[in-house]
């Protein structure tokens, strides 16, 4: 449980960092009307939620590893 | 075999979810109290999956179908029906039963809400199998910062697993499983993206597999060796931590890149990074290309053989807990149609993905070669993982 509390606790000083961060006024050194190639439907993560979700579970039941695939990850119902 | 007793899991993970839950409230507040920039939904889209795996002896395949559809701008509900057929008989099975077939059906529900600019969403998921429930439910929060070019996550999830063995009604174990994790994404430049994710997982419970064995040196034997039921601890718990980044390139193409680092209390520590590529392809056609690598250790209380039957408190010989590598390599290629709209559906896409992946065990031996006891070759196969899958957005 002791890494779980640490984690709580990064997140919330994260959280808090974040919360005043957002009181400041911070000029986007990217602005949105330059966000064309971001916005490009190539530029994402993984190329379709039931694909990634799919191959999480593909490597979850192999793997000793989980935890922080990404968007779709999380728990897949299987030992 | 060992049974949990459920109501003190139960009880103290009660305890412990509430605390969390009140601190997880905590942060939500403060999050949702702090200034945040455009936010809006997933979009509406449909996707009707096919997928295959074929490695070791083994044969998985079935549906998946997840539709998401906004209401009001403000909500979007999703639903996903998941299936795995499976059917033949790994090593782990050949060598001590006999080939098998089963079925796994996964249904989820869930939802976002957009309030205030600050994403909120909540699913859940049911699993079943004959020898196998469970239930998952999960929490998450997203909002963009600093003019959009930070958005952090944030989740929470809790599932509730029952275990039963087929051929012994007797055999019932329950297991508790509870995932954190946050997640920064920065855009760094106008084609540049960096993301960084940390999840730790805390299991508790029945956590091996009821019908798997290890096997230990038996003298009084043929063949030199015997089995017994493998036992596991009933608490686990790891931390991975995981960077991404994303870069699109002068000619309009897409690069990504993973690395992630995991360790857990079982002595398991493991690293993979990914490279993938997509390339359009005049105005229809995208091709992809990746390739990953991936490596662990083994848990402390693994062995491929034990030298005497009870020779630990805890002994696995699953290949999953054994130090081994894998790697991938993989292909994809989609056709975009109909852009400018048809009946009610804005636009499609046909998607076809093929995966080679080849594991290469270090302490897993292939008792099926023969040999000498626990000098038999390492254990090797390789896999095809294939998905087809037809997407409309709405």
């Amino acid at each position: 449980m002791r890494q779980v509390q640490r984690m709580i606790l990064t997140l919330s000083m994260v959280t808090a960092t974040l919360s005043l961060a957002s009181c400041v006024s911070i000029e986007p050194w990217v602005s949105p009307f330059e966000r064309n190639a971001l916005a490009d439907p190539i530029m994402t993560f993984s190329r379709g939620s039931a694909d990634a979700a799919y191959i999480h579970h593909v490597h979850q039941a192999r793997e000793g590893a989980r935890g922080a695939e990404g968007g779709s990850g999380g728990g897949c119902g299987c030992n | 075999m060992q049974k949990v007793a459920p109501g003190a899991v139960v009880v103290v993970t009660n305890m412990t979810v509430t605390r969390h839950l009140l601190t997880v409230l905590v942060c939500l507040s403060t999050l949702l109290s702090a200034s945040a920039i455009a936010k809006i939904l997933p979009e509406d889209r449909a996707d009707v999956l096919w997928h295959s795996y074929e490695g070791d002896n083994v044969t998985i395949n079935g549906p998946s179908v997840l539709i998401r559809k906004a209401y009001q701008d403000k909500i979007s509900v999703w639903g996903n029906y998941y299936v795995d057929m499976i059917s033949g008989a790994s090593i782990d099975v050949k060598a001590t039963a006999s080939a098998y077939s089963e079925e796994r059906q996964e249904f989820s529900l869930g939802a976002d809400y957009l309030y205030d600019k600050t994403l909120l969403g909540i699913g859940f998921t049911r699993s079943q199998e004959d020898d196998y429930d469970a239930s998952t439910f999960r929490f998450n929060l997203s909002q963009d910062f600093f003019g959009d070019l930070t958005t952090l996550s944030m989740g929470y999830a809790y599932g509730d697993d029952t275990v039963r063995r087929n051929g012994d009604d007797t055999f019932e174990a329950g297991a508790i499983h509870q995932s954190y994790k946050v997640e920064l994404s920065q855009i760094l430049t106008k084609r540049m993206i960096m993301n960084f994710g940390y999840e730790a997982v805390v299991d508790e419970g029945f956590l091996n597999n009821p019908y798997r064995s290890v096997r230990f040196v038996d003298p009084t034997v043929q063949l030199g060796y015997s089995y017994q039921a493998e036992l596991y601890p009933n608490t686990r718990s790891s931390d991975a931590a995981a960077i991404r980044t994303m870069v699109y390139l002068p000619y309009r193409a897409a690069l990504r890149g993973e690395y992630r680092y995991y360790s857990d209390s079982w002595g398991i520590t493991a690293h993979n990074g990914e490279v993938s590529y997509t390339h359009p392809w005049r105005r229809h056609w995208e091709f992809d290309v990746k390739f990953r690598y991936y490596s662990q250790t083994s848990a402390s209380f693994y062995s491929d053989l034990f030298p005497y039957r009870n020779a630990q408190n805890f002994l696995a010989r699953d290949k999953e807990l054994a130090t081994f590598d894998s790697t991938t390599a993989g292909i994809g290629v989609s056709y975009l149609f109909n852009e400018e709209g048809f009946l009610f559906f804005s636009r499609g896409s046909v998607n076809l993905y093929l995966d080679y992946m080849m594991f290469d065990y270090k302490d897993f031996n292939n008792v099926l070669a023969g040999g000498t006891v626990g000098e038999e070759p390492a254990f090797n196969f390789n896999a095809v993982v294939f998905r087809a899958y037809l997407s409309l957005w709405f």
